[in-house]
């Protein structure tokens, strides 16, 4: 079952062998910054579309956000890689199957499917914060570019960013699925050596490496709540606030 | 050439049964074991704390690793059938989710209701059995459930290993045509039942939400 995970010379070939891991590596890391780049501008775009007046602009959000949510990523992805060229064929009349490489099939797989997620959460960011505090801010004497510096945008971002940045780390994990379709990843490059050479060891490092990108990203939502939780305190803002009175 | 005869519907049909009950399995051993990993970083101080950073090390290890890590690492060095391999790899790792869903749960029951538990004579084990996990169920359920919609969804990456789930059994039907339309027709159909069954889910959810908000 486990044979061979304390042999040494398994983990000498293993690690003189790393060239591959390191360029699934590389590959995965560009996926998860094409992928996350689309994904919060999409995500935005139909997080604001949902709180909008407009019936039809919320409408398209709540189909997308359904539609990606519910349905597997895999199946998604699997779906872009083996229709996806020859639908593009028949849309653009072009004379062959339109190829997508890899690299576009994954930012665009993570992308699109983690949008649906990043927009629930920018929805709830903006409904988070009452318009009263709008108004407030304003009759209080801020300018409205100043309300929303001071104000608004600090407590939506403190709604926002825990729940963001777990995004980002689910998204780094579901680069894997490019595995599925030989995408050239970190899995995929693990799988072939895992069956090139039959060792553990193949697997055990992907997880290393996996766990290299991930653990900081879950320190730092970890961080973000415990800071999200604390209670507001007074900032000094030059100009602004009054001195602080000297005790006496 | 028409792909959706009657054999190749009822093929589809026992993946998609399989995808169910791979699924049922692992969401049900899962909720066991995140509930005792739960409860050992919650409550082993002193001089078990070894276990409380254990757990806490497991529960990191498989937050920060895909899931399909697992599935290949389990495939590979467990022997057995398709069905048991599936199942314990998805127990693994969604465990370590479902822990951090029931402590967050354990956390928000009020402390005076422990206090009152060992007041009433309540030992550790009976207070939680009786009196702090129900309360705890209560509140997590919405979570447990859309942790279910993620089970059902990620069981497609069983497709990667070959077990005859929803997603691969398409993928065998999908080799015997080269007809845009009709991959299109299964492809349409494979969303279509992932869709009703997470989404049904969902509403279910959503339905307890408003029963508990409104009571």
């Amino acid at each position: 079952m486990l044979e061979g995970l304390f042999d040494p010379r398994r983990w000498e070939i293993t690690l003189s062998s790393m060239d591959g891991f390191w360029n699934g590596f590389a590959f995965t890391l560009q996926v998860v910054i094409a992928g996350l780049a689309l994904s919060l501008v999409l995500g935005t775009i139909l997080g604001v579309f949902s709180t909008t007046r407009s019936r039809v602009l919320r409408a398209i959000s709540r189909v997308y956000v359904e539609f990606f949510q519910n349905t597997p990523l895999p199946v998604q992805v699997f779906f872009y890689y083996m229709a996806g060229p020859r639908v593009l064929q028949a849309v653009l009349g072009a004379a062959s199957p339109v190829r997508l490489s890899a690299f576009a099939i994954g930012a665009l797989g993570v992308g699109l499917y983690h949008a649906a997620y990043i927009s629930e959460v920018i929805r709830t960011g903006i409904e988070s914060v009452p318009r009263g505090q709008m108004e407030a801010a304003q009759s209080q004497g801020f300018t409205r570019a100043q309300s929303y510096a001071y104000v608004i945008l600090p407590q939506t971002f403190k709604v926002i960013l825990p729940p963001l940045c777990n995004q980002a780390l689910n998204l780094v994990k579901n680069t894997s699925v490019l595995a599925l379709i030989a995408g050239g990843d970190l899995m995929y490059n693990a799988d072939n050596f895992v069956s090139t050479y039959g060792y553990l060891q193949g697997y055990i490092m992907a997880c290393v490496l996996y766990f290299v990108i991930c653990f900081p990203l879950a320190l730092l939502v970890q961080w973000l709540e415990k800071r999200s939780k604390e209670r507001p305190r007074a900032k000094n803002i030059p100009g602004i606030t009054p001195e602080p009175a000297k005790e006496a | 050439m028409e792909i959706f005869t009657p054999a190749n519907v009822s093929y589809i049909m026992q993946g998609f049964l399989k995808t169910i009950e791979i699924s049922a399995l692992a969401i049900v051993f899962s909720v066991i074991f995140g509930t005792i990993l739960a409860l050992v970083k919650q409550y082993c101080t002193g001089k078990l704390t070894i276990f409380k950073w254990l757990v806490s090390a497991y529960i990191e290890l498989f937050r920060c690793t895909p899931n399909l890590l697992w599935i290949l690492f389990i495939y590979f060095t467990v022997k057995g059938n398709d069905v048991f391999i599936s199942v314990l790899a998805f127990t693994i790792f969604t465990s370590a989710v479902i822990a951090e869903i029931v402590r967050g749960g354990l956390n928000s029951i009020p402390k005076s209701q422990f206090e009152a538990a060992k007041s009433q004579g309540f030992g550790f084990f009976a207070s939680m059995r009786l009196i702090i996990l129900p309360q705890t169920f209560k509140t997590i359920i919405p979570a447990l459930f859309s942790q279910c919609t993620t089970v059902i969804k990620d069981s497609s990456y069983l497709a990667g290993i070959n077990v005859a789930e929803f997603m691969f059994s398409a993928k065998v039907v999908m080799g015997y045509t080269s007809d845009l339309s009709q991959v299109l027709l299964l492809y349409g159909f494979v969303f279509l039942l992932y869709f009703v069954l997470n989404f049904g889910i969902s509403l279910i959810v959503r339905a307890y939400q408003r029963r508990v908000v409104a009571a």
